[in-house]
Parts: structure tokens; sequence; C-alpha cells
């Protein structure tokens, strides 16, 4: 399974690659050591209402490598997004990702591509983990045709159908209900997989999350709430936000599992487990106890409700990239120098899918009025006025 | 971007000679001159109500997301440090929440003032506001209300509606339509920063639940001269805001200032236009367009929202009943196209300043 994606990364990048080939003989091959290596994670589990997985996670130099290249290029990514959207280039709204992607690529890491992740509007990363490709996010983000969305989503409706990212919601808490609808579905359909339906703190509070908790947990659906706890709902505080801001507890008969968030290894280790539980037992609730660095959205400086040094302390010492650099650089799998080059790499192509994504034009005027409705059957949309512009939907 | 062209920061151009109608809440004054002004924007003005609601009445509150620090938009800036946590706090994100607690609060006796933060998670809420907060007096012979003693009860729900220009689907709806369809509540919109502190102040102190919008766009790009002191404006009394004579046209909130531009070009043409500003749209002042529709015999309405079941529907229907013979052309609608709020469409899909001229000419010669 690691090897598919090793595969997928490298074509990914040869494909952005291929008009300036020159670049590929300079790059450094990742490394493809199998041999298994015990990482503990950072912090023992703490569950509710069930056992605890063990700390200890197998993994391998392939897997050290792959986690490193494909969080510092999420990492890249967004940073590069935050200067498009102060360059303008990307409009409305736009909500980071960096901080938390040990989360994506942990989860990613765990699962196969049949099971089906669905997320709120922080979606950058989590559309790139399953499989989405930058020229993809970009175009999207700048609303070209090139996007995901064919230009008509933006920044919070990235999706991926054929590998099961079901997107990218604005109305937050709205997704964990559809999560349980396809936790559902797969049930019914013996698919052998899950659903990771994701949500964050602020969310927690949405009536319509123990609805869907209590319909999952009653008809045994393999559904997995995931919240992504970054500690700040927008601009408020958990603790002024939540009677009881231990999410992985409030599942009350559904047991839940609280994870180090930036430590992919436990991201993992927890999904791979709660997978496990839930095509078992039913739901299950992960809370991921992360961070987020820049602020709630592009218009969020992110400093009026925190303070800087909260914010420098966590980079300095959890944070997820890091933490991997230091992994690989102990384990004596590279050098530093060897790292800085894959960054540099990444930076390249980042910036490479930034340029086409910048060519790319923007969707033709007509598709206003596709995909209103099922193709042929919503009968008509008017113009204006009413009279003048009748346009029969397509 | 696009090719909303607002210029509107004056839209005070002072009441001209305002009909008067029927008023159904008391007014103190009709914030024209008295006392001192000063040239403010939209989310002051907004601000300097909220805070005089809470200060004449104590038993005023003020909650939603995000509003103790003084909100995403300021609207409620400083309410928090003057009048304590105890009447100014946040609320976990949960709108359907939010509602039903400020009806429990309004039945209580107390004026609830809930902010919901962007109209289009309203939703959510939608049951608590028609099957809760509109039906409680009817159901309850009067018993129970969102305001149960005598003084001065009620439950406001504030939301800023409306395109600003890139907000995509989910940060520029225009949500009016869907409670105009229940009896029981009101709907305020204003269209300027004075025309705001009043309407929301009498919204505050009517008896009955309103659902006041607040138009995004103008929070700081409207600017005028709103005086200081306490006043409030009627509710469900239109107001004419430019007088004409060749087509009268009937829009709300930020759409106003939009029509006004296509009014002034109207009359390089030689069309004299009268522009009204409804104001309430629940219940709506049915009377004053009426008259002026007599007047000139043809209407145009615009609004933001898609144009198949808009308000605008509402309107053009009661118009024609009371109007049928003296209208001389039919009902003009410009406005929103029937599809999600697009994302980089927008410029396409608004009702803009061009649409609206095309359609009063059209209206005019035919």
């Amino acid at each position: 399974m690691a090897l598919s994606r090793l595969a997928s990364s490298s074509s990914r990048s040869a494909d952005l690659l291929k008009p300036l080939c020159s670049a590929i003989s300079l790059r450094r091959p990742i490394s493809t050591d199998t041999t298994p290596i015990t990482v503990e994670t950072s912090v023992p589990f703490t569950s509710h209402q069930c056992d605890t997985p063990s700390r200890s996670v197998q993994t391998n130099a392939k897997e050290l490598f792959t986690f490193f290249r494909d969080m510092a290029l999420m990492r890249r990514m967004e940073i590069a997004a935050d200067s498009l959207y102060k360059a303008k280039l990307i409009r409305g709204f736009c909500h980071l990702y960096d901080g938390q992607e040990a989360v994506a690529v942990g989860m990613e890491a765990a699962i196969t591509k049949k099971d089906c992740i669905i997320t709120a509007y922080r979606d950058h990363c989590t559309f790139v983990s399953r499989g989405g490709t930058l020229l993809e996010v970009f175009a999207e983000l700048m609303g070209r045709q090139a996007g995901c969305s064919r230009g008509k989503g933006g920044s919070m409706h990235f999706y991926k159908k054929d590998s099961n990212f079901y997107g990218g919601h604005g109305i937050v808490g709205a997704q964990v209900p559809l999560g349980c609808g396809l936790a559902f579905a797969q049930k019914y359909s013996k698919d052998e997989a899950v659903t990771f339906a994701l949500y964050g703190d602020g969310a927690a509070n949405q009536g319509q999350l123990f609805e869907a908790l209590n319909i999952s947990a009653l008809w045994d659906l393999p559904a997995i709430l995931v919240c992504e706890n970054n500690h700040y709902g927008m601009g408020t505080a958990e603790w002024r936000a939540a009677k009881s801001p231990a999410y992985y507890k409030r599942g009350d008969y559904a047991p839940g599992l609280k994870v180090d968030g930036m430590d992919a290894f436990a991201v993992k280790q927890a999904c791979t487990f709660a997978k496990e539980h839930a095509l078992k037992n039913g739901p299950i609730i992960l809370e991921m106890d992360t961070y987020r660095y820049h602020g709630h959205s592009m218009s969020d400086p992110g400093s009026t409700y925190r303070t800087r040094d909260e914010i420098t302390g966590v980079r300095q010492e959890r944070d997820p990239v890091e933490r991997i650099r230091k992994l690989i650089l102990s384990h004596d799998l590279a050098t530093e120098k060897e790292l800085k080059d894959i960054e540099k790499e990444i930076r390249k192509e980042v910036d490479d899918a930034i340029a086409q994504a910048k060519e790319n034009p923007l969707p033709e005027s007509s598709e206003l009025f596709t995909n209103v409705y099922a193709k042929g059957l919503g009968v008509e949309s008017f113009g204006a006025d009413r009279k003048e512009v009748r346009a029969i939907l397509p | 971007m696009g090719l909303r062209n607002i210029i509107g920061k004056r839209l005070g151009l002072g009441l001209v000679r305002r009909r008067k109608p029927f008023s159904t809440a008391t007014c103190d004054g009709d914030g024209n001159g008295n006392g001192n002004a000063k040239s403010i924007n939209l989310y002051s003005a907004i601000n300097q109500a909220l805070h005089i609601a809470l200060e004449t009445d104590n038993r005023a509150f003020v909650f939603g997301e995000d509003v103790s620090f003084g909100g995403v938009f300021r609207c409620t800036t400083g309410l928090s440090d003057r009048f304590g946590k105890a009447r100014v706090f946040n609320t976990p994100l949960c709108e359907q929440g939010i509602v039903g607690f400020g009806i429990g609060l309004a039945a209580m006796g107390n004026r609830a003032i809930a902010e919901i933060q962007f109209a289009d998670y309203i939703y959510p809420a939608f049951d608590q506001i028609v099957n809760e907060a509109a039906k409680f007096r009817y159901r309850s012979g009067n018993q129970f209300n969102c305001g149960v003693s005598n003084k001065f009860p009620g439950l406001t729900i504030r939301a800023p509606y409306g395109a600003v220009g890139h907000g995509g689907h989910y940060h520029s709806q225009s949500p009016e339509a869907f409670f105009c369809h229940v009896p029981g509540i009101k709907v305020v919109i204003p269209r300027s920063p004075r025309q705001a502190k009043g309407l929301l102040l009498s919204c505050i102190r009517d008896p009955n639940p309103v659902v006041f919008f607040e138009p995004k766009w103008l929070y700081r790009l409207a600017v005028e001269e709103v005086p200081e002191h306490d006043y409030m404006l009627p509710l469900s009394e239109a107001e004419v805001i430019r007088q004409g004579s060749d087509i009268t046209l009937v829009g709300w909130g930020a759409q106003l200032s939009v029509m006004e531009q296509a009014c002034n070009e109207a009359e390089k043409d030689g069309i004299s236009c009268e522009l009204i500003d409804l104001k309430t749209l629940l219940p709506w002042d049915k009377e004053t367009v009426e008259a002026s529709v007599r007047k000139t015999g043809r209407v145009l309405i615009s609004h933001e929202a898609p144009v198949t079941g808009g308000f605008g529907a509402e309107i053009s229907a009661s118009i024609v009943e009371r109007c049928f013979l003296r209208l001389e052309a039919p009902v003009a609608r410009v406005c929103g196209l029937d599809t999600p709020f697009p994302l980089v469409f927008e410029p396409f899909y608004m009702p803009t300043k061009n649409k609206i001229l095309d359609a009063i000419k059209a209206t005019v010669n035919y």
C-alpha cells in the first residue's frame, strides 16, 4: 500500500515536471528500504469505553520519507496559498491547514482508497492526501477550469470521487450526518470499508452531530467521527464553547480515543485501531489534539485570541514535520542536506503547479447554469428579468 | 471585483415626502435632524442601536457566536465591556440552540437579541423560527409569546445577508423570501446607517419575533449622518426615497443603491423613476406601493435572491391583484439567477445596474 503511494507521488511530480525534464535527474530517489523500524508515539493514548492501542508503531524508512515528503509538500502548499491570497489571486475564503498535516497524512497511511473521508472546509491537505494533484488544488483555489471542482467550488469545496473523498463543506457539522450515511452504504454493500467524518472543536457543539452518532451507534455503522481539535473555533477557545472539551468522551455510549494529532504515527495507529473497531462494533470517536498556525481563515490574523508565544511554542515543540525530520536524522536515514534538498524540490513543484494554474482559464460563462440539476432534468432557468433571457438548463 | 459599482455612500438623501399610512410600532421621532448627528458607517450605527437597547432596558440580552469581542463585523463592539458578560455573551456553534434559547428567554419577558453570524447559517434555526417563535402566541391563545409581559418583550434575530463580492455559496445568500412566508414573524431590512439604527430599535422593542437582515456589503461602505439619540423608525411603512412619474421601482437593503444608479441613468434618457424602499418585508406596506403604481402605471422589483419564488413574486402578485387595470406593462423583476450563489460567476449572477436599466426601458417602452 505504501508502495502505491510512493508510485503515485513520484508520477504526480513527474507529470508536473514533464516540460522541465532536466530537473528529474537531480531528484534524489526516496529510500525504498522496508526493514521495520519501531517508533514510540509522543504520548500514550487515552480512551473512553475501549482499550488503548499500543504506543509502539511499526514503520520503515520508506514510510518515514513518504510522511516527510507529503507533509512538507502540504506545508509548502498552504504557505504558497497564503501568498496567493494576499496577491488577490485567490479570493473568497481560504482556510489553511498548516500545523495539522499529521492528521491527513497519518490517516491516509492507515486506510485504503475504498474508505471514505468527509470533512469541513479546511480541506486542501486532505484532498492532496487522497491523491489530489497540486495543479488541481491551485487551479480550484483560483477558480480555474483545471480545478478539482472545475473552478465552481473554490477553497471550501474540494472533492475527489474516485478516491472516495467527499469534500469540502461550508456549513460545519452538516458533513457528519452525511458521513454516517456513507457508512451505512458501505455496510449495506459489505465493502469492509469505513467512513471518517471529520469536524472541528467548534462544530462539536452542533446538534446534528449527536443525531448522527445516535443513529450510527443504533445501527452499528462503520463510522469514525474524528474531531480535529485545534482548540479554537474561529476565535473562540474550546473551554469557552464546550462544557466538556474532552471531545472523545462526548460520545457517551460510543467509545472514544484521544490522540496526539501532531504525531503522524499516533494518528496512523489510532486510525488503524479505529477502522478495526468500527468494522466490528460500530462508531468510535477520535479526538485529534492538533493545532493550526494560521488563523481561522485568511481574514483572521490568528493573534487576537491567542498569543504569539503559544503559536511559536507549539511550532517549536510539536511541529509534525520537524518530528519526522528528527526521526529520520536520528535513525541515520538521511543527512540534513538531503532533507533540505527534498524540500527544495517540493518548493519547485509547488511553484510549477502555481505557474501552470495561473495559465489556466476561468470556467466558461455557460458553466453558471450547469449542474444545477441533473443533466436534462432541470427544465428552465431565467435571466435577470425573466423575460429576455431563458436558458434551458443543460 | 465585478460590475457592482457601489458608490452609494450617501443614501441619506433626506426623507422625501414620506407617506404616513399605518404604523405598527411606537415612534419617538423620525431620526431627522434633531440632536447631534455624526457621520458613521452601518456597523457603527447598529452598534449604537444595540448600546441604546441595552441601556434602556436592563432585561435586554445580546448573544451569538463571537459577539463578545465585537463580532466578526464589529456590530457588538464594546457591549460586553459596558454591560457585562451576563448580558452580552458568546454561544457555542449551534444556530438551532441559539434561536431556541432566545425564544425561551423572550417568553420569560426579556428582550432577546440573537445574532446569527451569516444569514447563510440560519437554516438550522429555521425550524425554531418557523415552528416555535412564529406560532407561539397563536397556539397558546396569547398566553405565551416571544415576550409574555405587556411591558417590552421580544425576540430579535440579527443576521448579515447579501453578496459581498467574493462570498461564494455560503457567505452571500439572501434568505429573506423563506421567512416572508411565515405569518407570525416580521422581516426587516435597512438600507443605510440611519435607517438601520432606527429600524433595529423598533424591531427590538416590537412585541413580535423579528428577523433583521443587515446588508453586509454596506457595513463599512455606507456612511451617513446618524443622530446620536434614541430614535425609532416605524415598521411596516415603506418609504419613497425618490419621486418619479414613469415607473415605480421597489427594493430593499443594498440593492437600493444599485437601483438608484439605474434611476440616475434612466433619467438621462428622460425616464422619471420613483424608488421605494420597502424596509419591512413582512408585513409589507401594500398601500404605499399601490399608491405609487397608481401614479406611474409600471413597476419593477429587484432583489439579489433568485427570481423564482423570491419576495418579488409576492409583490408582483399583490400589485397585479390591486392595480390590474392601471398597469401599462407587466411587472418586471430583475433578480438573481435561479442557481446556487456562485463563486467566480458572481458578476453574472447579480442584478446589476445595467440589467435594471434594460428592464426599466423595456417596461417603459412596452
